[in-house]
């Protein structure tokens, strides 16, 4: 049976032909291998019970956030995993830190071990030296260059860094001279100079404006293909942008500890959906 | 400076535009099984329906994550909210064909009832809303997306002719009462999909221009 269509009316226009988007690989963040992990981690600020029982796995090539409200030992768990409570007395950690199969918190070579785990810190520290001895300086603590290799690798971390094109051409003016965002990044880049497997940022963009903190943060996401980072942040915001995975630390305990996207949508335990919308803390 | 951001709003504008795609191509498929009497064609669109229903909840997942953990402002705001709003209407276009799909199969053999010249016309209408609609949201264009909020008074025209002129056929022969009535189920079909790429055109005015047009008349808009 045949069937007309009105003269001079063409059915159908071709639909929109659009190509399917990609899909991620299958293999999420959460299948990655663990970097570093805490286990059973008990900390003391003298009688203080700081850190109670901490146990976390950190992903390798992820960035993990710490967030709690002030207080809740998440900057002390971040300075357990590099052995920063040595310099002080009275302070002990008990438990085990796992980096590599060695349990750290019995590691005798300190220097090597805060090399492999770089710290950043929320005060700006560069060395009252210029940019290019601010990046030498560490390196020449554990290797022995040659003018051009130190050229070379000074290079590399900021690059790395993302502070390369705005400082080549002053490398030998002080690193103390440069804007804040500048400075921050020479740290991160002083910290990558040599070489780690981890690095820690603690509270890195708290004395930063909006602009070098948003440049922070676009460098986590170049970073991590490179490197296990952890940050600890009091703004969760910058938490759940920049993060795969968020622990939530209270009174010294880990409660909740998951992907990024499901704690800040869908978190299991109601202390830290009270403290992500803002009912307390 | 480029956000991490903007690639996440990007991969999402893609999602928006494949769901687009297959509910526009599930309405194509369906009126064409009515035409052509092609019943593979209506079982495909049956078959297609689960993908866009998929595609529907992982968009919604996307922009509740987005949300969560972006904070977003402004335009990238409105972007998000008029996404998940566009996201629920292609998910509805596409159950619209799946029903003209299986109004198709209903009518298959049985006579048609006559010759095709205004349901042709009001499909191409309808489906060029909706490609327009999309097209408008692409390029962030607030004037094309008015010109389809435009077009849905004529849809609903048609589907009152077609009515009246089935209804006639009815009257007159009893043996086309089923096959028409299902030709008035899909003019329905057809005219509620127009109604889903006008809400789609008014989600992008907003986007593009942070105005509510909803239920305003024609001239205000």
């Amino acid at each position: 049976m045949t069937h007309e269509r009105e003269q001079g009316f063409r059915m159908a226009t071709v639909p929109i032909s659009i190509k399917p988007p990609e899909t991620a690989p299958s293999s999420s963040a959460a299948q990655l291998p663990v970097k570093i992990a805490a286990r059973d981690l008990n900390f003391y600020y003298g009688k203080f019970h700081a850190l109670k029982n901490v146990s976390v796995d950190i992903r390798q090539n992820c960035v993990t956030a710490f967030i709690g409200p002030s207080g809740c030992g998440k900057s002390t768990l971040l300075r357990v995993f590099n052995r920063m409570y040595d310099l002080y007395p009275g302070q002990r950690a008990e438990g085990e830190v796992i980096l590599d199969g060695e349990n750290i918190l019995n590691s005798r070579n300190i220097a090597q071990l805060r090399a492999k785990i770089g710290m950043v810190f929320q005060k700006l520290t560069p060395f009252p030296m210029s940019v290019y001895e601010n990046i030498a300086f560490g390196i020449r603590l554990y290797e022995k260059l040659r003018r051009p290799e130190m050229n070379e690798r000074v290079q590399q971390a900021l690059t790395k860094a993302g502070l390369w094109d705005e400082v080549k051409d002053k490398l030998h003016q002080s690193g103390i001279g440069l804007s804040g965002g500048q400075q921050q990044r020479l740290c991160i880049a002083r910290a990558l100079a040599v070489n780690p497997e981890v690095l820690l940022l603690d509270e890195p963009c708290s004395a930063l404006d909006p602009i070098s903190t948003a440049k922070i943060e676009e460098l986590l996401f170049e970073l991590k293909k490179a490197w296990t980072i952890v940050i600890v942040t009091h703004n969760m915001q910058q938490a759940a942008r920049v993060s795969d995975f968020t622990a939530f630390l209270l009174d010294g305990q880990l409660i909740e500890y998951r992907n990024t996207g499901t704690l800040f949508t869908t978190p299991s335990d109601p202390r830290t959906e009270a403290y992500i919308t803002g009912r307390f803390g | 400076m480029e956000r991490h951001f903007e690639h996440d709003l990007e991969e999402l504008k893609e999602r928006l535009l494949w769901m687009a795609s297959l509910a526009e191509r599930s309405v194509h498929r369906a009126m064409e099984a009515v035409f052509e009497k092609d019943q593979s064609l209506a079982e495909q669109v049956l078959e297609d329906e689960k993908v866009i229903n998929d595609m529907q909840i992982e968009i919604d997942d996307r922009v509740m994550r987005l949300v969560a953990l972006q904070a977003p402002m402004a335009v990238d705001l409105r972007f998000l909210f008029s996404a998940s709003r566009i996201n629920n209407d292609l998910e509805r276009i596409g159950d619209q064909g799946v029903n003209i799909a299986q109004s198709a199969l209903r009518i298959l053999r049985h006579p048609q009832v006559k010759p095709y010249v205004d349901l042709p016309r009001m499909s191409e209408l309808a489906e060029g809303m909706v490609r327009d609609s999309i097209n408008a949201l692409v390029q962030r264009d607030a004037e094309l997306a008015k010109s389809v909020l435009i077009r849905d008074d004529e849809v609903d025209r048609l589907r009152d002719q077609i009515f009246r002129e089935l209804l006639t056929y009815m009257m007159e022969n009893s043996a086309v009462v089923y096959p028409a009535f299902e030709l008035i189920l899909i003019t329905k079909n057809l005219e509620r999909i127009g109604d889903h790429a006008t809400n789609i055109a008014e989600d992008v005015i907003y986007m593009v221009a942070g105005r509510d047009v909803r239920h305003l008349a024609a001239d205000r808009r």
